[in-house]
C-alpha cells in the first residue's frame, strides 16, 4: 500500500467534526459574548463616556471576566463546548494569556509565568504589530497622512 | 437594535473561525493570527468601519475588531505625529487591553494552582 | 538453540515468567470500565504533589514499589529497571526511579514503552544477566497535554480522531524462572511512517506499525492469527483499530474475533468523552497489568499477543511539517511454552 493509498484509507475511517453542531455552538456563544460586550458599552456610553474610552473599557471588562473564568477552570469548559465561539472574541485572547501563565507557574515567576505568558497569544501580537505597520506605511504614503 | 446586530455579526465571525478550524488543518493560533491581520488590513482599507457602526461590540469584540483597533490607532498616530506614528500607533492602541490582560493574567497565575479539573 | 526466527522475531530458550504486575491510575480511569481491576485508583490527579511532573514521578515510584511487593520480592532483587514515559527526557521515570538504587535503563518508545521494556527485559533474563527485571511505563494526562499540546486551561476543542492520555502507571516484574505465564517470543518492530501529519490522529499514524509487526510475528513463527486467544494493541483507539483491520485484510489476516485495543478497553468512549479512545504509555501498561495479565493467570485466555504502539514525533517535528513515525512491538505471552514452533517459512504465514 502506498502512502497516498493509505492517506485515502485514513480519510475513509476518520470521522469528521460535527460541523453544523460546532458552528451553531460557536454562533450562539460568540454572539452572546459580543452581546455582553455591547451591554457593557451601552452602560458606559449612557454614563457619558466618549466612544473610544468606552470601547477600551468594554474590552478590558471582557478580558477580566475571561481571566477570572480561566482561573476558575470554567473557560476551558466553555471552549470545549463553543470552539471558535469562545476563542475568536477578545476573551479568547485573555484565556490564551492566562492559561499558560497558570500552567507554567511551577517553572518560576520569570522563566515560567513571565516567559510563557505569550506562548499562545504572542503570535497575535506579533502579526498584529506587523499588519499595523503595513497599514501605517500605506496610509502615510497614500492615505492622506501628513 | 445594535444588540441584535452584535449577536448576529459577532456570532457569524465566530462561525467563520469554526469553519476554518473544522474544514482546514489550520491550528487555532494560526486562525487567530489570520483574523487579527485580516481585521487590521480591512480596516486599513476602510472596509471595517461600517461593520463597527452596524454591530458595535459584535464587530469590536472578536479578534478582527482587535485588528481594526490597531489600524485605527496607527492612522490616528500618523495624523498626529507623521511617519513616527507608523511604529507607535499600533501598540499604543492595544496598550490598554494587552496591559490589562498581562496584569490580571499574572495575578491569576499567582493566586491559582493547576487543579486538573480540565482532566476529567 | 537459535534464538532468532525469521526476519525479526526472538524466541526465548528459557522463556521468562511474568511474575507480577501492578497498576495505579488517576480518577478518570478509575471511573472507566476497568475500574474493578486496578490495584489503586488515586482520588486526586496531583497524586499529592504540586506539579504534573512530580505527580507522574510519584505515580511511577508508588507503582514500582507495589509491583515489587506483589511479586513478593525486595527492590534489591530487581536486576534491572527498564522504564519510559512521555515527559521530556523521560523525566517521569528518571525522578520516580531515582530512589530505587537499582540499575536502570531509560527507554523512549512513546506509548510503546511497556512493550519495549518487556521485550528487552525478557532478553536480559533469557541471556542470563538477571534473575528479575522490572518493566515500567507511565503517562499523566496533564503532563502530556503540557508537553505535547496546550496549557490545560486553554479553551480548545478536540477533533473526533483525538485520543485521551491515560493517567496511570503499569509495572511488570519478569522472572528468569517461574511457572508462567511465559514471554515466549518477541517481535521488535521497525519504524513505520505512512505519511500521517495530523498529531490529533495518532491511531492512524500507528496502525501501519501495528499491522507490520503483527504480520511479521505470524510470518516469522509461521502461525495463523487463530493461534492466539487474544490480540491486543496498545492505544490505537477506534480510528486506528479500524485501520488496522483494513490493513491486515490486505495481508489476508483476519483477527476480528480475538482483537481488542487497550485504548478502547480503558474508557467508556461515549460517557467519558474521550473521542477515539485512550492513549499514552500508561494505556497499554495499566491495561496489561490490571486486566490482560490476570486473564492469562486465571487461564481465561492462554495465548496473548500484546502489541503496544507508539507515535515517535515531537512538537518540533510536527511544527516543521514532518510526518509521524510510528512503532509497535509484539510480545507473545503464553501459559504453555510451545514445544517448538513449526519451522519458519520465508513466505508469509498466511499466503
Amino acid at each position: 500500500m502506498t502512502k497516498s493509498d493509505y492517506t485515502n484509507l485514513v480519510k475513509q475511517y476518520s470521522p469528521g467534526s460535527k460541523i453544523a453542531q460546532n458552528c451553531l455552538r460557536a454562533f450562539v456563544v460568540g454572539g452572546a459574548i459580543c452581546v455582553v460586550g455591547q451591554l457593557i458599552m451601552n452602560v458606559l456610553l449612557a454614563g457619558g463616556m466618549v466612544r473610544d474610552d468606552a470601547s477600551l473599557l468594554t474590552a478590558c471588562a471582557l478580558i477580566i471576566i475571561a481571566i477570572v473564568l480561566t482561573a476558575m477552570g470554567t473557560y476551558s469548559k466553555i471552549g470545549k463546548f463553543a470552539g471558535a465561539g469562545s476563542a475568536v472574541p477578545i476573551t479568547g485572547f485573555a484565556n490564551a494569556i492566562t492559561a499558560p501563565a497558570i500552567e507554567y507557574k511551577k517553572e518560576g515567576l520569570v522563566m515560567g509565568v513571565g516567559a510563557k505568558l505569550f506562548i499562545v497569544a504572542g503570535p497575535v501580537l506579533v502579526y498584529g504589530a506587523m499588519a499595523s505597520v503595513v497599514v501605517g506605511i500605506f496610509y502615510y504614503l497614500f492615505g492622506g497622512g501628513r | 437594535m445594535t444588540i441584535l446586530w452584535a449577536f448576529i455579526i459577532g456570532g457569524l465571525i465566530c462561525v467563520a473561525g469554526q469553519l476554518l478550524i473544522d474544514l482546514t488543518q489550520l491550528t487555532p493560533a494560526r486562525i487567530l493570527v489570520i483574523f487579527v491581520v485580516a481585521g487590521c488590513l480591512l480596516s486599513g482599507m476602510g472596509l471595517y468601519q461600517w461593520l463597527v457602526d452596524l454591530a458595535g461590540a459584535g464587530a469590536l469584540v472578536p479578534l478582527p475588531g482587535f485588528g481594526h483597533v490597531l489600524a485605527q490607532g496607527v492612522k490616528k498616530a500618523i495624523d498626529e505625529r507623521g511617519w513616527i506614528g507608523i511604529f507607535t500607533g499600533g501598540f499604543a492602541a492595544m496598550a490598554g487591553g494587552v496591559t490589562v490582560a498581562i496584569v490580571f493574567g499574572y495575578i491569576a497565575a499567582l493566586v491559582t494552582k493547576p487543579s486538573g479539573s480540565a482532566a476529567m | 538453540m537459535k534464538k532468532i526466527m525469521g526476519k525479526q522475531t526472538v524466541r526465548f530458550a528459557n522463556p521468562p515468567t511474568v511474575l507480577a504486575a501492578a497498576s495505579i491510575v488517576g480518577p478518570k480511569e478509575g471511573e472507566g470500565p476497568l475500574s474493578e481491576y486496578f490495584d489503586q485508583i488515586a482520588p486526586d490527579i496531583t497524586f499529592g504533589t504540586d506539579s504534573w511532573e512530580k505527580a507522574e514521578s510519584q505515580l511511577v515510584s508508588d507503582t514500582i514499589q507495589l509491583a515489587v511487593q506483589k511479586a513478593k520480592l525486595r527492590m534489591d532483587d530487581i536486576g534491572f529497571i527498564l522504564a519510559g514515559d512521555l515527559l521530556n527526557q523521560s523525566s517521569g521515570s528518571n525522578y520516580g526511579i531515582r530512589a530505587c538504587e537499582r540499575p536502570f535503563f531509560g527507554l523512549y518508545g512513546a506509548c510503546s514503552a511497556i512493550g519495549e521494556g518487556m521485550a528487552l527485559g525478557a532478553m536480559l533474563l533469557d541471556g542470563g544477566f538477571a534473575q528479575y527485571v522490572l518493566a515500567n511505563a507511565s503517562s499523566h494526562y496533564c503532563g502530556a497535554e503540557k508537553t505535547f499540546r496546550f496549557p490545560l486551561e486553554l479553551g480548545t476543542q478536540r477533533t473526533p480522531t483525538a485520543s485521551w492520555t491515560v493517567t496511570g502507571d503499569g509495572a511488570v516484574v519478569l522472572a528468569a524462572q517461574g511457572n508462567g505465564p511465559f514471554v515466549t517470543a518477541v517481535t521488535a518492530g521497525s519504524i513505520v511512517d505512512m505519511g500521517v501529519t495530523d498529531a490529533s490522529n495518532m491511531g492512524a499514524a500507528m496502525a501501519p506499525a501495528a499491522a507490520a509487526v503483527i504480520t511479521a510475528h505470524l510470518r516469522d513463527r509461521n502461525l495463523n492469527a487463530d493461534y492466539f486467544d487474544a490480540i491486543v494493541t496498545g492505544d490505537l483507539g477506534q480510528v486506528g483499530a479500524d485501520l488496522l483491520m483494513a490493513l491486515l485484510r490486505e495481508e489476508k489476516i483476519d483477527i476480528a474475533k480475538q482483537y481488542d485495543d487497550c485504548g478502547l478497553l480503558i474508557y467508556d468512549r461515549e460517557k467519558q468523552d474521550v473521542h477515539a479512545g485512550g492513549s499514552g504509555c500508561g494505556c497499554a501498561a495499566v491495561t496489561f497489568a490490571s486486566y490482560l495479565l490476570p486473564q492469562l493467570q486465571t487461564k481465561k485466555i492462554n495465548r496473548l499477543l500484546f502489541i503496544p504502539t507508539g507515535a515517535l514525533h515531537n512538537v518540533a517535528s510536527i511544527q516543521q511539517g514532518e510526518t509521524i513515525p510510528a512503532i509497535a512491538h509484539a510480545i507473545a505471552i503464553e501459559n504453555r511454552v510451545p514445544a517448538s514452533d513449526p519451522p519458519s517459512s520465508t513466505k508469509g504465514a498466511q499466503s
